[in-house]
């Protein structure tokens, strides 16, 4: 019972950050949402008994990702968004569309997994030590893999965002 | 004891929440944030069902999507970045040069 | 009541006492860690002052003790002032956001060994988590966006640069600093803050302390305390609110209350990595212990203290010593001195732990 009002108290949450990014026009106000979002969800993993990547989830996306888009968001002073006219044959087809689809994915999930048994709470199974173990051993490759994406990753951003050298030296010259 | 189907929902409507803010938004930051939110819905949708099937790659699944979507974070800021100095705009309506 | 054994957290207490006593912790750690907040303060102008051979405040009380106090009421009756340019609800928001978390992560933080008060006992602790450490740095990772905030919404140059260079500086050095944690984390083999407390305990060579600074995490250590430093945005690493460039950076249109958020959050930040430095590399509250039994069960707290209270003085020391760092030396100290060497730790001290596990006994 505790289970199910904390999940639909964080689910709520959830919504509520995800529908806020949607609605508000200034792009802080929306990585703020989805930060509260990300906060949520690390609950919601903390209920599912993953507290390793609850932590992973608030110190590398709400910690590391969003505060790289705050950044951005305040070097470039992003103003409101403009509006848009989206076409009206898109919102008479769309948004029925979506809710349809919507109502015909929940019914199949609810009605096929009424069964399903979910952890209890307290019961915190997903361990540093046992991810861990398959991190370094099951999915080594797919790990050192991944190092080497984010090492690409990095050569990438500092090469595309540093200023060609000349511009550079202009401006400087300039100034 | 909630069933997996709720936690399944919840990160549907996630996941449909970052594709609407996708298509309809028009600030490319934005843009990108909805992305981040359809992997934080396809994310736990991952803990849900490691959770259900006592199985831990399935939390292990969701660092290399946390990686891949830090990669993505640095370099697509990084092309914000640069698309903002040429074009000085951040309205994808604008960054157009390509368009027929 | 004996401590229980092991990682048993399952203490045989009824819901009702267990609320009880950690509402009573909870309350009384807050309690602590304010009065330490605003006594680091008079700490800091008093040490300053004799730094610059003068005497600090010494008016309010005898040593000038209460001038936390009348400080705390000065900041209470001072007009608010919020200016018609700013971003109203984020102006608001920010120093409340750095503030709580600041407050926040002290709660996992442990404070000494099993107590125990006639039937009942707990140990020194808010909560005890597996993860703990790695709460404390996903709390504080969180106050980032605080200072960040404070400096968009307020709508002022000034204000916006001192912001920028404040995330920018503490995403950068949360890096450093979070990897040479790992150093103690593979010693300890733990997340959790109590057991890498507990693998600090005895001595090595009949007299050295078996702490974790003196036992190969020396070069983790300074790298931490570095780190930290630029973490809490202490000189030599105050560029976000470099009085003589910024104004008063990130905080410039903050006043009163407001303003006090601010520092409070400041300098519960310092109160907590002091705390988490003495844990990871001091030993905690490993001490020598003597004396009768009354005094055997404060020892702990008092080692505890004595270590967080060297940090602040640290801070202090080193703040009215160094000068302050230029914006691109602090970057490129941050990824191209501190990043290489919190990695070259992490190998040293993995090599160092499995050629223990091959060879025992033959490394200390």
């Amino acid at each position: 019972m505790l289970h199910l009002i904390l999940f639909l108290f964080f689910g709520a949450i959830c919504v509520a950050g995800a529908i806020n990014l949607l609605v508000q026009s200034h792009p802080i106000n929306s990585a703020l949402s989805l930060i509260v979002v990300m906060a949520s969800l690390a609950a919601e993993y903390l209920l599912l008994g993953a507290e390793f990547v609850a932590a992973v989830q608030v110190i590398v996306y709400a910690g590391a990702i969003m505060v790289l888009f705050v950044i951005t968001i305040m070097l470039l002073n992003a103003g409101a968004e403009e509006r848009t006219k989206g076409s009206r044959v898109a919102i008479l087809i769309g948004i029925p569309g979506v809710v349809i689809g919507a109502v015909l994915v929940a019914w199949t999930l609810i009605g096929r997994s009424s069964t399903t048994q979910s952890v209890s709470i307290g019961a915190l199974w997903g361990d540093p030590k046992s991810i861990a173990r398959l991190l370094f051993r099951d999915f080594l490759l797919p790990f050192e893999v991944t190092s080497v994406l984010i090492l690409i990753a990095i050569m990438g951003a500092v090469v595309l965002a540093s200023r060609p050298k000349a511009v550079a030296r202009g401006a400087r010259k300039d100034a | 004891m909630v069933p997996l189907a709720y936690y399944l929902l919840l990160s549907g409507i996630l996941f449909v929440c970052g594709v609407l803010g996708f298509l309809i938004k028009r600030n490319i930051i934005t843009i990108f944030m909805s992305i981040e939110l359809m992997l934080n819905g396809v994310n736990l949708s991952f803990v849900a069902f490691a959770a259900h099937w006592h199985a831990l790659s399935g939390q292990v699944f969701v660092f290399f999507v946390m990686v891949v979507a830090a990669a993505e974070a640095a370099v697509g800021l990084a092309i914000i970045i640069a698309v903002y100095r040429t074009r000085e705009t951040l309205n994808v309506d604008q960054v157009n040069l390509l368009k027929l | 009541m004996p401590a229980p054994h092991g990682n048993t957290k399952d203490i045989s207490l009824s819901i009702t006492t267990f609320i009880i006593i950690s509402i009573i912790k909870s309350l009384a750690v807050v309690g602590v860690l304010l009065t330490a907040v605003a006594y680091s303060v008079w700490l800091e102008r008093k040490v300053s002052a004799h730094i610059q051979n003068r005497w600090g405040p010494t008016r309010v009380g005898p040593f000038g003790l209460l001038q936390p106090l009348a400080d705390g009421v000065k900041f209470i009756f001072k007009e608010d002032l919020t200016q018609p340019h700013v971003y109203k609800p984020l102006y608001i928001a920010a120093p409340i956001i750095a503030m709580v978390f600041a407050i926040t992560s002290i709660s996992v933080i442990p404070f000494g060994n099993w107590v125990t008060v006639g039937p009942w006992g707990t140990y020194l602790q808010i909560t005890d988590l597996n993860i703990g450490l790695l709460v404390v740095l996903g709390i504080t990772s969180m106050g980032v966006y605080g200072v960040a905030l404070a400096g968009w919404s307020s709508n002022n140059k000034y204000s916006l640069l001192g912001g920028l260079r404040a995330s920018a500086q503490m995403v950068s050095y949360e890096v450093s600093l979070g990897l040479s944690l790992v150093g103690v984390v593979i010693m300890a083999g733990s997340l959790s803050l109590r057991e890498i407390v507990d693998a600090q305990g005895g001595v090595f060579w009949h007299f050295i302390p078996r702490w974790n600074i003196f036992h190969g995490q020396t070069l983790g250590f300074f790298i931490y305390l570095i780190s930290a430093y630029a973490e809490t945005n202490r000189t030599p690493f105050d560029l976000p609110e470099a009085e003589s460039e910024l104004v008063a950076g990130y905080h410039t249109e903050y006043s009163a209350m407001k303003f006090a958020m601010f520092f409070m959050a400041e300098y519960a930040n310092m109160v907590t990595v002091a705390c988490l430095a003495t844990l990871l590399f001091l030993g905690g509250w490993h001490g020598p212990i003597f004396g009768p039994p009354i005094l055997q069960a404060v020892m702990p707290v008092f080692w505890f203290c004595l270590k967080v209270f060297f940090f602040m003085f640290l801070y202090v020391w080193v703040r009215w010593t160094l000068p302050r760092f230029r914006y691109d030396q602090l970057m490129a100290f941050g990824w191209k001195v501190l990043l290489p060497l919190a990695i070259a730790n992490i190998v040293y001290t993995a090599l160092v732990v499995a050629l223990r596990a091959q060879y025992p006994g033959r490394f200390f």
